[in-house]
């Protein structure tokens, strides 16, 4: 009979795995096995990003991840780093006030595409507007995951969805040019199957000055590829090998992505344009001149200047108490 | 072939068969076909990977980046 065979040769036990895994220092092992399902793209996006941490040697305690709903909101959850699980569709708007109240923070912000273009619509086009600080990843699977694979924004016309169960009939979002028209001044889009170029991207968005938005599309094997007859995990990734087109600095307006067909990959945009925190100090620096007390300054910087302070008016009182004594 | 003082890289490969949930990724897009899907079942029933040849790791750690489970992963083997 099949399956009596012995377990796999070089497996180790459980303790001693999450021990040896060379993602042991960024994940919480403790909470592994994860939710996901089988063949589902997220875990591949957090492996990426944590060898991007990795080979940029960022310090740990820089970094703040802020996830929103859904199944990709759970890597807040399973990621060692400090973060955020917030609201739904609000996790722009949360990693907007982290970057601020702490500009020495990099917030990385890892949402599904219902999250991120659906409820936090708004957010995503004003924070690319702004051209805040801030590195968005977006695991787009087409569907809500989570809640039973209702249509997104994203959601190729004529697909399956459980609130159009005769076909979608709704022209999605292509989430790279929405990016782009709004202003965003990194822009790119990777399959879970790209894990090497995904890498290379996540690293050189984390290193990017301004708002860095990157697309990864990733598979939904329980809801999107089942309701669509599409197949496995498996199925997808072939789709992804078979379909994908490599088109470094392409069009924006020409990498919209129809039912099964070709999906235009690559980075697409990269350019420099004053961030929020610049744009404030530059214009108030114009306005108010030298009574303006520049915003972002890091906390040593802070301390600096306030010890300063307390030495001067310590002076000042010094020498308010020698006139006294003149007096 | 011979690319002057060039060497051979070789992994190390560890499974750890409890995690996985056989979604078969890391077979189907191994470069040197190092690793093959077991007859085995875990505690949850599905089949994980095993490694069908260890000479054939060429570290390239694509398992270890593409698996979704963090279930797999592949150290340099010095020799």
């Amino acid at each position: 009979m099949k399956g009596a065979e012995p377990a796999p040769e070089y497996s180790t036990d459980d303790k001693a795995f999450r021990e040896q895994n060379p993602m042991a220092e960024f994940l919480r092992m403790e909470r592994m096995p994860h939710i996901w399902c089988p063949g589902c793209g997220i875990g591949t996006v957090v492996t990426c990003f944590v060898e991007a941490i990795k080979a940029s040697g960022y310090d740990r305690d820089k970094i703040a991840v802020v996830s929103g709903i859904g199944c990709s909101g759970r890597v807040a959850g399973y990621v060692k780093f400090d973060s955020f699980h917030t609201t739904h569709g609000r996790a722009i708007p949360f990693a907007t006030g982290l970057k601020l109240a702490n500009p020495e923070l990099k917030v990385v912000v890892i949402s599904g595409d219902g999250d991120l273009a659906s409820i936090g619509g708004n957010h995503l086009i004003h924070a690319a507007r702004r051209n805040m600080d801030l590195m968005v990843i977006c695991i787009n699977n087409f569907t809500y995951g989570m809640t039973g694979g209702q249509v997104t924004p994203t959601t190729p016309t004529t697909a399956n969805a459980s609130t159009t169960p005769h076909g979608n009939y709704e022209t999605p979002f292509s989430l790279p040019f929405l990016a782009d028209a709004s202003g965003a001044t990194f822009v790119a889009r990777w399959t879970a199957l790209h894990a090497h170029n995904m890498t290379q991207t996540f690293g050189k968005a984390l290193k990017h000055r301004g708002f860095a938005f990157i697309e990864v599309i990733a598979p939904c094997t329980t809801l999107y590829q089942r309701r669509n007859k599409l197949g496995d995990g498996l199925d997808a990734m072939d789709y992804y090998k078979e379909n994908a087109d490599i088109q470094h600095g392409a069009d924006t307006r020409s990498v919209g992505i129809s039912f099964q067909g070709d999906i235009a990959l690559g980075k697409f945009v990269e350019r420099q344009k004053p961030t929020f925190l610049d744009a404030v100090n530059d214009h108030y620096m114009k306005v108010l001149g030298d009574s303006y007390q520049l915003y972002g300054k890091t906390t040593a910087e802070l301390q600096k200047e306030a010890e300063e302070r307390a030495r001067l008016s310590a002076s000042k009182e010094a020498e308010i108490l020698e006139c006294g004594a003149d007096d | 072939m011979s690319f002057g003082k060039l060497k051979k890289a070789y992994g190390r490969i560890t499974i750890n068969p409890n995690w996985c949930k056989g979604c078969g990724f890391c077979v189907e897009y191994c470069p040197t076909d190092a690793l093959e899907m077991s007859n085995a079942y875990n505690a949850k029933g599905y089949h994980p990977p095993r490694v069908k040849n260890a000479d054939e790791c060429r570290d390239c750690k694509f398992c270890e980046k593409v698996c979704p489970e963090f279930a797999i992963f592949v150290t340099t083997d010095q020799r």
